[in-house]
């Protein structure tokens, strides 16, 4: 979907929406040109976009690709709907915490040690901020806001570990 | 930091404060039962902790505002907290730095004037001591600002002008207490920035109370208070 909202922008070649992804979407992860034409492939099959005949130049990267009217409506409603909030990161975190808990392990511990982990990247995410651009800053402060959230909920149920034991244990 | 929390941060070289096993109460409610912390010489330090764990208590301590009913405080080599309170209060106008929650401006005066008020109880000269407050003003984005009072000033304003307040002596230590306690998230990024970027600078050691991560994490390490002692959460070998 980023790539097809990267098209509504305006219509592009590959090599131009692979420097725009990385730019600005690949935190240091560059969309592989292979990925890149897989996409494209199928946004063209599905009537999302459309590539162009092969520019004078010839190779892959001299076809110009077009959204289509399917394809802008599909970016109008991804936009105007919610992310999923992502409950990943706090289930491995819950799940770790019920299964020492249920076991007998020092869950207090694991709880210290996740706590050490998020604080050493929260500090690290507030250097990047340090960065003068502000694509970088904002996304840095959407990890910090995440991370703190999480910490939240490790400080409040490393008040209740007791209660936890309790309640789970055989 | 043995598994029960009951920490022992291991002096080091360098260390220009620490706190040796304090204890203190107030009445007969313990606030630290043996808390042990060495900071480094230009550290940022971040002191984490909920409410009422005794992580304020604690900074009062090293900075010799509290004297321990047990254990012993060091600042550059030598014991603080034997030392008269006259010899503490003339250490924390030189060598110590403060910045607190709601800034502490003295409403009557000017920004300058609160700037350039650890300058003044030192001894500098009054002309000299407000060349240097506005020094540090125009240094923390407030060039403009020298002649207003804390009611004409924003919160984010205020607190800058508290750490000014906080650096002109150029102090050894900064003792920050949540000094973004009182902001929105804005100007609290934009107090910590300039905090830690003037610390560096200038090679000031920062202990920073919050109980907020985010403004921990402005410190390379943190430790946290827990029922009173001292637990090392990041950066430290036990």
């Amino acid at each position: 979907m980023t790539l097809l909202g990267l098209l509504e922008r305006e219509p592009s070649h590959g090599y131009d929406l692979k420097r725009d992804y990385d730019a600005y979407f690949g935190h240091g992860k560059p969309l592989s040109f292979g990925q890149l034409y897989a996409t494209l492939a199928r946004l063209d099959r599905d009537g999302k976009a459309i590539a162009g005949p092969a520019e004078p130049g010839g190779g892959p990267d001299r076809k110009r690709y077009v959204i289509t009217g399917a394809g802008a409506t599909d970016v109008e409603r991804w936009l105007s709907e919610p992310a999923p909030p992502e409950p990943g990161l706090h289930s491995v975190l819950f799940t770790k915490v019920l299964l020492a808990v249920m076991l007998g392990r020092p869950a207090d511990r694991f709880l210290d040690i996740q706590r050490a982990a998020h604080l050493q990247r929260m500090h690290e995410l507030t250097e990047l901020k340090r960065s003068d651009n502000m694509a970088d800053v904002l996304l840095a402060d959407h990890g910090l806001y995440h991370l703190e959230a999480d910490l939240r909920w490790i400080d409040h149920t490393a008040a209740r570990l007791d209660q936890l034991a309790q309640a789970v244990r055989r | 930091m043995s598994a029960g929390g009951q920490a022992v941060v291991a002096a080091k070289a360098g260390a220009i404060i620490e706190a040796r096993g304090v204890v203190k109460s107030f009445g007969q409610t313990p606030a630290l039962r043996g808390a042990t912390l060495s900071v480094s010489r230009g550290e940022i330090l971040a002191v984490m902790g909920p409410s009422g764990s005794g992580k304020s208590t604690l900074l009062h301590c090293l900075a010799g505002i509290l004297v321990p009913d047990e254990g012993e405080v060091w600042f550059a080599g030598s014991r603080l907290d034997t030392r008269s309170e006259a010899d503490r209060s003339a250490l924390r106008g030189g060598r110590f730095g403060f910045v607190f929650q709601s800034g502490q401006l003295v409403p009557e005066l000017t920004a300058e004037e609160n700037v350039a008020m650890p300058l003044l109880w030192s001894g500098t000269r009054r002309g000299p001591a407000l060349a240097q407050a506005r020094q540090w003003l125009g240094r923390l984005g407030l060039d403009g600002l020298e002649r207003r009072r804390s009611g004409e000033l924003s919160g984010g304003q205020a607190q800058r002008v508290a750490l000014a307040r906080g650096l002109v002596a150029r102090p050894d230590i900064i003792f920050a207490d949540e000094p973004t306690g009182s902001l929105d998230s804005v100007s609290g990024e934009h107090v910590m920035n300039l905090l830690t970027d003037t610390a560096r600078q200038e090679g000031t050691t920062v202990i920073l109370v919050t109980h907020e991560a985010r403004v921990a994490a402005y410190a390379p390490r943190q430790v946290i208070v827990r029922d009173g002692t001292v637990s090392t959460l990041t950066g430290v070998s036990p």
